[in-house]
């Protein structure tokens, strides 16, 4: 029996914790240090961390931040946005934050997922995909939080990330992100069926129903959520919570 | 003092933190002299099997381990791939392991026709199948948090500490005598992987 996991995505900008909505119009959640004490306390399966201005901005990566979440939390931890150098993966890795999130980046060098692979371990490398459907409702790919459009084809650049090297596959439907309308199941299973690595679905769960779908119905390994672990219900205010353990072992396990 | 050694595979970082968490001293080491002195050794390591060897012994870390598991017999502990390092071999690579525990690693392979992803990946649950002093007021069940291809078997049943099932059973903890394994990683598994780590510093 795996539990499947289920990871609060948590979105860093300018150092605050921000919820955004189809990637845009980020609000503001609160202090991330604060937020993650409670996921912590929650005893969430995993948390990812993307900082969603530093690959638009080449800001700095925040490690103050990131070593702070490290030394609270002990659970596995990913953190993704603005890596473009091996020097930054060793310092993240050294803080103790296990795993690094590659979208942009890729795009410009894909062998960056490979050399990460090969000091680390596939395990260490997670390659996420955004991706928007176009007005004839074809798959197009975005990087830089949605604002440079990618030529590649979606389920081509899938293989070829994982045969770079990379262990999991985080995908997100832009045009359901922070909606809470359900991931985009057709989305997730084109690359599901595709790789023999891990995908993480991202982008749409509003309630545990869309989990159980995009798990059962889109062969996703595990599940990302956002807004309704940071929200108290849709257009509501904020209240980090987490659904109740058994509540979702019986919906997503058995 | 625990050394945790560092032969060149895996994140320490966050072995460190739990370690200080719990208010157990420990230090990253790949010096001869710290590891010759250390209380207890934390193997740690994380990737291929013969890599991993390779730097133990390019490193000349061999003779100081043997020392400290087999004559000193202080306590050690191997976790995730550092726990493969204490068996015989691994079916994932080419040179012999530490052969501190009769065991081997094999490919995870599905028994059923369910379609199984490798690695396995995320949290399981382990049972005790032999009480041990680092599994001590584990609750029950417990779970931790797994990722790895390769999954050890022990010879002798009394070796077994823990038990994990995915796509058929193998041995997610290992003991004999003074020297521990634990296929999961307990740095990043909560409460229950802080147990284990706290019960290891009290031996």
């Amino acid at each position: 029996m795996l539990v499947t996991r289920v990871i609060p995505c948590l979105l860093l900008k300018d150092g605050g914790l921000v919820k955004t909505v189809k990637f845009k119009n980020p609000s503001y959640i609160g202090d991330p240090i604060n937020t993650v004490r409670i996921f912590n306390e929650l005893e969430v399966d995993e948390l990812i961390f993307l900082d969603i201005t530093s690959s638009i901005n080449k800001s700095p990566i925040r490690f103050d931040i990131l070593s702070e979440i490290a030394n609270e939390c002990f659970m596995p931890l990913t953190y993704g946005g603005g890596i473009t150098n091996m020097d930054d993966v060793k310092k993240i890795f050294t803080i103790g934050i296990e795993k690094v999130v590659i979208n942009s980046f890729a795009y410009e060098d894909p062998d960056f997922i490979s050399r990460i692979a090969d000091m680390s371990g596939n395990q260490s490398v997670i390659a996420s995909i955004d991706v928007k459907k176009n007005f004839f409702g074809k798959y197009e790919l975005f990087s830089h939080s949605a604002t440079k459009k990618q030529s590649k084809n979606l389920v081509d650049w899938a293989i070829e990330l994982e045969k770079k090297g990379a262990g999991e596959i985080f995908i997100t439907s832009i045009d359901k992100e922070g909606t809470w309308s359900g991931y985009d199941i057709q989305l997730i299973k084109q690359i599901a069926d595709a790789v023999s690595i891990p995908v993480i679905a991202n982008g749409g769960a509003g309630n545990i129903q869309h989990l159980v779908q995009a798990k059962k119905e889109g062969n996703a390994s595990a599940l990302s959520v956002g807004s309704m672990v940071v929200y108290q219900k849709k257009d509501f205010g904020v209240l980090v919570n987490f659904p109740e353990t058994e509540e979702l072992h019986k919906a997503l396990d058995i | 003092m625990i050394i945790i050694v560092d032969y060149g595979m895996g994140n320490l970082g966050s072995v460190f933190n739990m370690f200080k968490k719990i208010g157990a001293q420990s230090k990253i080491s790949s010096d001869l002299g710290e590891i010759s002195k250390a209380q207890k050794l934390l193997l740690p390591g994380v990737g291929a099997f013969d890599t991993a060897m390779s730097k133990i012994n390019e490193k000349g870390l061999l003779p100081v381990l043997n020392q400290k598991a087999l004559h000193e017999k202080i306590p050690v502990l191997g976790i995730c791939l550092g726990m493969q390092l204490l068996t015989n071999s691994s079916k994932e690579g080419k040179l012999k392991g530490l052969g501190w525990i009769a065991a081997s690693a094999k490919k995870i392979q599905s028994q059923t026709d369910q379609k199984l992803r490798v690695p396995h990946m995320g949290w399981n649950i382990a049972t005790i199948s032999n009480p041990s002093p680092i599994t001590k007021d584990l609750p029950v069940p417990s779970k931790f948090y797994f990722v790895h291809s390769y999954s050890v078997h022990v010879e002798n049943q009394n070796h077994s500490m823990l038990k994990t099932n995915y796509g058929g059973e193998f041995d997610s903890g290992i003991q004999n005598d003074n020297i521990f394994g634990v296929q999961f990683h307990p740095e990043k598994s909560h409460k229950y992987g802080m147990k284990i780590f706290e019960n290891f510093w009290k031996l």
